[in-house]
């Protein structure tokens, strides 16, 4: 279970403190999943920092109780002077993960070619994102974190990630960031709206869709 | 420690550590020194061109200073300590700021980025020491060491200092970004302090205290002694410089554990 008990967290600006989320609540169960919708600058990338832990909350605590992925298809997290090899060896070593039966996956997942053995500086945006995905993949995460707005790429590579993630990986959690309601509203069992620092959570999809709508027009 | 997931016994926990430490140093080490060329060598590379070049500019402008010691030995004595601190506590305040994206692996903690560049400048530096000692009386430029041991000893202190250093410098840039500013010129100002161009005895009594307050100059003292033998005249307090040391150290710990909070995507 992951659970976010009265999380705040503040960053400063030139005009005090700013307050970007305001004692938030979250929980979910193993196996199950939650969408939250937010406008831009709502705190959705926040939240997601602070709950794969590259930032620590200002207040509150945060309790994993699953093994949880660094944002999904996020680019940052590898090393742009490694090859894809080198950076495959490297998230594996992070997570006590044997690379060499994830070698193959990632080669052909990836579509790299000779480039796998090529630093990833020398990869177009495509290539890389496409790593980012593999990436995540070769390690078997119990919570994936999806930053929606982060994800980019054609309808192909759109539908190869759905079946990696939502259809091999069904049985898995995630935690799925988007400012796009049709997209949570698709996936998503139950949904949260940030709104002006505050999580409100709903019941269904649809009732947080609905005041997703009035809240944010 | 608050906010993060038990993570079971201290043995798991120290088990994650070294596997996080080494997969760092993997990456660190392909990232700086690359595959081509002469790659993993430069580890030792890069400070033993600095060492020589000091050694070479110190021979050729003749500072034998009258005091009968051997000017390389003196020069690689000298300038191999600065590396020890300087480079880790430099490469230390860089760290954060360089690595923030692998703390979106939740195993990877600040802590461990310090560790792995500690590792690999004390490495580096005290490889490079090794070797240009050794190659030197190899080919009978200087004299082995008169007590190598006590040479391991005040080396060990250094090591000590520098990876305390690092320690407070790297976290503390996690505060502001004035700490990165203002160790550059100091690390410059100490470096003439730091006992690398001098010898305590040389200085006159009141200089002798002011630049004893400065804990490396300890270090170098006793690795010189260790070097040299009774044919200089040393000063230095073990007692100390261990106790700048635990002090720095300990306060590193807590700053490593408080910057944790602090750290804001660049």
């Amino acid at each position: 279970m992951i659970s976010i008990d009265n999380v705040s967290k503040t960053y400063k600006t030139r005009h005090g403190r700013r307050l970007i989320l305001d004692k938030v609540n979250l929980r979910l169960e193993r196996g199950h999943n939650i969408g939250i919708i937010g406008r831009n600058g709502a705190g959705k990338s926040t939240l997601i920092r602070l709950l794969s832990g590259a930032e620590q909350p200002s207040s509150g605590r945060i309790h994993r109780g699953m093994r949880v992925s660094w944002p999904l298809a996020f680019g940052g997290a590898f090393q742009p002077h490694l090859t894809g090899l080198d950076n495959l060896k490297f998230v594996c070593r992070i997570y006590g993960v044997d690379y060499r039966p994830k070698v193959e996956f990632v080669e052909e997942f990836t579509e790299l070619g000779i480039y796998f053995h090529e630093p990833v500086s020398h990869y177009s945006m495509g290539m890389a994102t496409r790593l980012a995905f593999a990436l995540s993949m070769a390690v078997e995460f119990d919570c994936f974190l999806i930053d929606e707005t982060m994800v980019v790429g054609d309808t192909r590579f759109h539908e190869r990630c759905h079946t990696e993630l939502f259809v091999k990986r069904k049985d898995r959690s995630f935690i799925l960031v988007s400012h796009d309601a049709n997209e949570i509203r698709r996936l998503c069992e139950t949904a949260c709206v940030l709104h002006e620092g505050k999580l409100h959570a709903f019941e269904t999809v649809d009732e947080a869709f609905e005041f997703y709508q009035t809240a944010t027009l | 420690m608050a906010g993060t997931a038990p993570r079971g016994s201290l043995l798991k926990s120290l088990t994650v550590q070294a596997r996080v430490i080494h997969a760092l140093l993997m990456r660190e080490v392909i990232t700086r020194f690359g595959r081509e060329n002469l790659g993993v060598l430069w580890l030792i590379g890069e400070p033993m061109v600095f060492t020589l070049g000091v050694a070479a500019l110190w021979s050729a402008a003749g500072l034998s200073h009258g005091s009968g010691i051997p000017i390389v030995a003196f020069a690689i004595t000298g300038y191999s300590s600065v590396l020890m601190w300087r480079n880790t506590a430099s490469k230390c305040n860089a760290a954060i700021h360089q690595n923030f994206n692998l703390l979106y692996h939740r195993n990877v903690q600040v802590i461990d980025v310090f560790i792995t560049r500690i590792i690999i400048e004390l490495a580096g530096a005290t490889a490079s020491f090794i070797v240009l000692s050794i190659f030197f009386i190899a080919v009978d430029v200087i004299a082995p060491p008169v007590d190598l041991l006590e040479v391991v000893g005040g080396w060990l202190m250094l090591a000590w200092f520098g990876a305390s250093l690092g320690l407070v410098l790297g976290s503390a840039t996690a505060y502001s970004e004035i700490v990165d500013r203002v160790w550059h010129p100091t690390s410059y100002l100490l470096f003439p302090l730091s006992g690398a161009a001098f010898m305590v005895e040389w200085l006159p009594p009141l200089g002798q205290k002011v630049v004893l307050l400065l804990p490396m100059v300890h270090g170098v003292e006793i690795v010189r002694e260790g070097f040299f033998g009774n044919t200089v005249h040393t000063h230095y307090d073990v007692a100390y410089m261990a106790t700048c040391c635990i002090v720095l150290n300990l306060f590193g710990l807590f700053l490593a554990r408080d910057a944790e909070r602090r750290i804001e995507p660049p």
